[in-house]
């Protein structure tokens, strides 16, 4: 029997706002729920209690008869023999590259890394059309915009700056930079959304937020994470309004855009979540963890509904990301090689190795004709 | 309810996982019974006991977690960088070889994760060590090292020599198998914790993380609710969870196979992947708004409303198949919705009151169609416009779109046309001679095409 849980909250305002919209759901009086802390609740009695309830939560959901992807899956037939090889090798990074980002005109790429450069190719004929250096070290977020006009890039200096791409080559790009956004940690991810003209970002300071490229405003922060977010994906829905994040609290968290509120959360990893990526449907998203495991997870069911390991991978996922149909997960590793599973089986269909350093970016083309692994080894590889 | 109590950062905790599980795996090889056979090994004179070769390392790797030649042989590579396991011939190459080549288990005394960070004061007497065993002993990283230890660390260099001394008197005292043993396990210790310059790293790792600490008690909300949502159910409702289940995991299963013959990675596109092919045609028939689209770009318009406006040519299609009946304009308003929800914030104002003339206002010239209570809410909501202003009337007019107009285009001689019309490429033969490469040609920079046009057109996408 649950009795009003005497549950200890110091949250923000919008969280607080979450939580009472769902408690009206549940027609449970918000009196009820946020009694006051007790003076005698230690912190050691609220984990103990927290503990209890995961626990009862664990039996009760094994008496739901969750159904398991790969159980139903099994009538499915399996993939047959898998070949990929490397078609490109982009070389001209001088040190690790850190992140990368495909423009949509499906062949051209922008990289970064930890030496404060900023390349665009034509990953097709190899050739570097564009270069940048920014005033730090480890670039860690890299994004290209929809109408590939520009190109967003952060890292350690804690900022997001655009930087639009200019074909004369005399003109310094640096010289037309912008600065958008500002946190107060690192930058570990940013995206473009449909366009232009917003940015969404992810920091070490423990949010993300949304921002205004042209006024460099701020329109919508989102805090709910415990530490560093380190991973986002916007959803491709219909409404276009939800995202994903992932970090080193071992969360997964779906935002709503507008009302900053986090929707829903996943907590089953056991290390940091490196990398999120949506199923190509929407409903649905992947996460790569320094568990050395990727993890799909449904959002309609609001579950865990597979997980991708094997025992002899013992680094962490560090990128994932799916084929174009949504069959193959694609997961670069801390152990330099890149794993490609069956979303819908749970197995692993081949390795691929190539890389002699971390995998530590993956993305495949807009047209899913191929994908893209950057490296510690200061390359970047085309597969198909 | 969770409560986070995270430790702070460090190369400790990034590594923690990795070396945890490197651990299970070695212990797993040297048990009694599923492990390794361990036997004596020669090396060059002297017998070494427990030793065993490149060859059983990877013999075991594969049989154990049923993986290839390859996965097994960079697994214990893995595991001989990260100093698990060290060559007792050529020891300064932290590589495993698959042939017979003797390995032997590093002790737990020197496991990367026992000894971490590594003490200054080790190295330095290691050093000495060396120096003094044998004069030109210390390559070139080695003596560089020394003689910033020697600085830095000055004030005790008679403990260090002293002590340095001393480890070697007591070793002379050892038998030679032992003795060799000792100093290869030392030796192999400091390779992974001191390596030359340009050598792996293990200690070569991204930024710290961790570095801000919530530490307050965060409720998961999403934990919460399902536990008052099932302890308030009637037992009926189980199934119905059930069948959530089960159609959210059908549903992929369904997304996959309709999308089968669309991914270029597991049906191939035709004629031929640019990437391996090197012929761009896949990447020309397929252009935004080319004269006539192929089969499959057409079907998939099929697929959903979503599909159907991502598409340039399709979203164009859509438009010509609404002007016909006369609804074009709800098209326009969503688009319009579309570019100042996305556009930027200075312009809000002035898109804002745009929308307002051309599809809300009495008797404008595109009025679209919602009902009484949203477009009362979207008027009332215009008087302080924002972003989100038009977002109910905007959904509204997506929803009467993708519920009536869309499948009735699809039933369209319009559509059924476009089908008939569209191209099935053929797939491209196998070149006579594969060791001649195609010239890759260069496409125009997007940002060069865009820098020629004039700008009128609203940038979403």
């Amino acid at each position: 029997e649950l009795r009003p849980l005497p549950v200890c909250l110091f949250f923000k305002e919008c969280e607080q706002q979450a939580f009472l919209v769902h408690l009206e759901r549940f027609s449970i009086s918000p009196e009820m729920a946020t009694q006051e802390v007790q003076p005698n609740e230690t912190l050691s009695n609220l984990k103990a209690e927290s503990d209890t309830l995961k626990t009862k939560l664990e039996d009760e959901r094994a008496k739901l008869h969750d159904v398991e992807l790969h159980q139903v899956a099994e009538k499915v037939d399996g993939l047959g023999q898998f070949i990929m090889k490397t078609r490109r090798t982009l070389k001209g990074h001088g040190n690790k590259v850190l992140c990368m980002d495909w423009c949509k005109d499906k062949r051209r790429i922008v990289s970064s890394s930890q030496d404060g450069k900023v390349i665009v190719w034509d990953a097709f004929t190899t050739n570097k059309e564009h270069a940048v250096t920014m005033p730090c070290t480890w670039v860690m977020a890299c994004a290209y915009a929809p109408s590939g006009c520009a190109v967003a890039c952060g890292g350690l200096d804690n900022k997001c700056s655009v930087y639009p791409l200019s074909l004369d080559k005399n003109e310094n790009l640096a010289a037309k930079k912008k600065s958008v956004a500002m946190h107060t940690n690192y930058l570990s991810a940013c995206s473009f959304t449909n366009s232009d003209m917003q940015i969404l970002t992810s920091s070490g300071d423990g949010t993300c937020a949304l921002w205004d490229v042209e006024s460099g405003q701020l329109l919508q922060s989102f805090h709910g994470h415990a530490a560093d977010v380190l991973c986002l994906d916007l959803a491709p829905s219909e409404t276009g309004n939800t995202f994903i994040s992932g970090g080193c609290d071992k969360k997964a968290n779906v935002w709503d855009m507008r009302s900053g509120q986090c929707i829903q959360s996943f907590e089953t990893h056991e290390s940091d979540i490196n990398s999120v990526r949506y199923y190509p449907s929407g409903d649905a998203f992947a996460s790569g963890s320094d568990d050395a495991t990727c993890r799909l997870y449904d959002l309609r069911a609001d579950r865990e509904v597979a997980i991708y390991s094997k025992e002899s991978i013992i680094f962490g996922a560090s990128s994932v990301d799916f084929s174009l149909s949504g069959r193959l997960l694609f997961g670069g590793y801390n152990d330099y090689t890149i794993n490609v599973w069956d979303v819908l089986k749970g197995t692993r269909v081949s390795i691929l190795f190539g890389h002699e350093n971390r995998v530590s970016a993956l993305r495949v083309s807009p047209d899913g004709t191929a994908f893209c692994s950057g490296s510690w080894d200061h390359t970047l590889r085309v597969w198909a | 309810m969770t409560i986070s109590t995270l430790t702070r950062g460090g190369a400790q905790r990034e590594q923690q996982h990795c070396l945890r599980k490197m651990e299970r795996v070695i212990i797993a090889m040297q048990d009694p019974d599923i492990g390794l056979k361990m036997r004596n090994q020669r090396l060059l004179i002297t017998v070494i006991p427990h030793a065993m070769t490149g060859n059983d390392i990877m013999e075991w790797l594969i049989q154990k977690y049923n993986i290839t030649d390859e996965e097994a042989g960079h697994l214990g590579g893995l595991l001989v960088q990260y100093g698990y396991i060290y060559p007792l011939k050529e020891p300064r190459s932290l590589i495993l070889r698959s042939d017979d080549s003797p390995y032997r288990f590093q002790t737990p005394y020197f496991w990367t994760s026992s000894r971490w960070p590594a003490s200054e004061l080790d190295y330095a007497i290691y050093l000495a060590k060396k120096n003094i065993r044998k004069q030109g002993e210390l390559v070139d990283y080695e003596k560089q090292n020394y003689n910033l230890l020697h600085k830095r660390i000055n004030h005790t260099w008679d403990f260090v020599v002293m002590q340095a001394r001393e480890q070697i008197r007591a070793s002379k005292q050892r038998r030679k198998a032992d003795r060799i043993v000792l100093e290869c396990q030392e030796q192999a210790y400091w390779l992974v914790n001191k390596p030359c310059p340009g050598a792996f790293d293990v200690f070569d790792l991204g930024p710290e993380r961790c570095n801000v600490l919530n530490s307050r008690v965060i409720l998961n909300s999403s934990l919460l609710f399902f536990l008052l949502r099932i302890s308030s159910v009637p037992n009926n409702s189980l199934s119905s969870h059930f069948l959530l289940s089960l159609s959210c995991v059908c549903s992929f299963m369904k997304f996959c196979d309709q999308y089968h013959q669309h991914d270029p990675i597991m049906s191939g596109c035709l004629p031929s992947n640019p990437w391996i092919s090197d012929d761009t045609t896949h990447w020309t028939i397929n252009t935004d708004l080319v004269g006539t689209p192929t089969r499959l770009r057409v079907e998939r318009w099929s697929f959903s409303f979503m599909e159907l406006l991502n598409d340039c040519l399709g979203r164009r299609e859509f438009m010509t198949y609404l002007e016909k009946e006369f609804s074009g304009e709800n098209l326009c308003f969503w688009e319009a919705c579309e570019d100042l929800r996305h556009g930027e914030s200075s312009k809000i104002i002035l898109k804002v009151e745009e929308v307002y003339k051309t599809f809300l206002s009495p008797g404008a010239a595109r009025w679209v169609n919602i009902d009484s209570k949203t477009m009362e809410r979207t008027l009332e909501g215009i008087k302080q416009p924002h972003r989100f202003v038009m977002d109910d009337a905007q959904m509204h007019i997506y929803f009467l779109m993708k519920k009536d107009s869309y499948p009735r285009y699809l039933k369209s001689d319009l559509y059924k046309n476009m089908l008939s019309k569209a191209i099935v490429p053929q797939e491209t033969k196998k070149s006579v001679f594969p060791f001649m490469r195609r010239q890759r040609h260069s496409s125009p920079s997007p940002a060069m095409v865009s820098q020629a046009t004039e700008d009128n057109e609203p940038k979403y996408l």
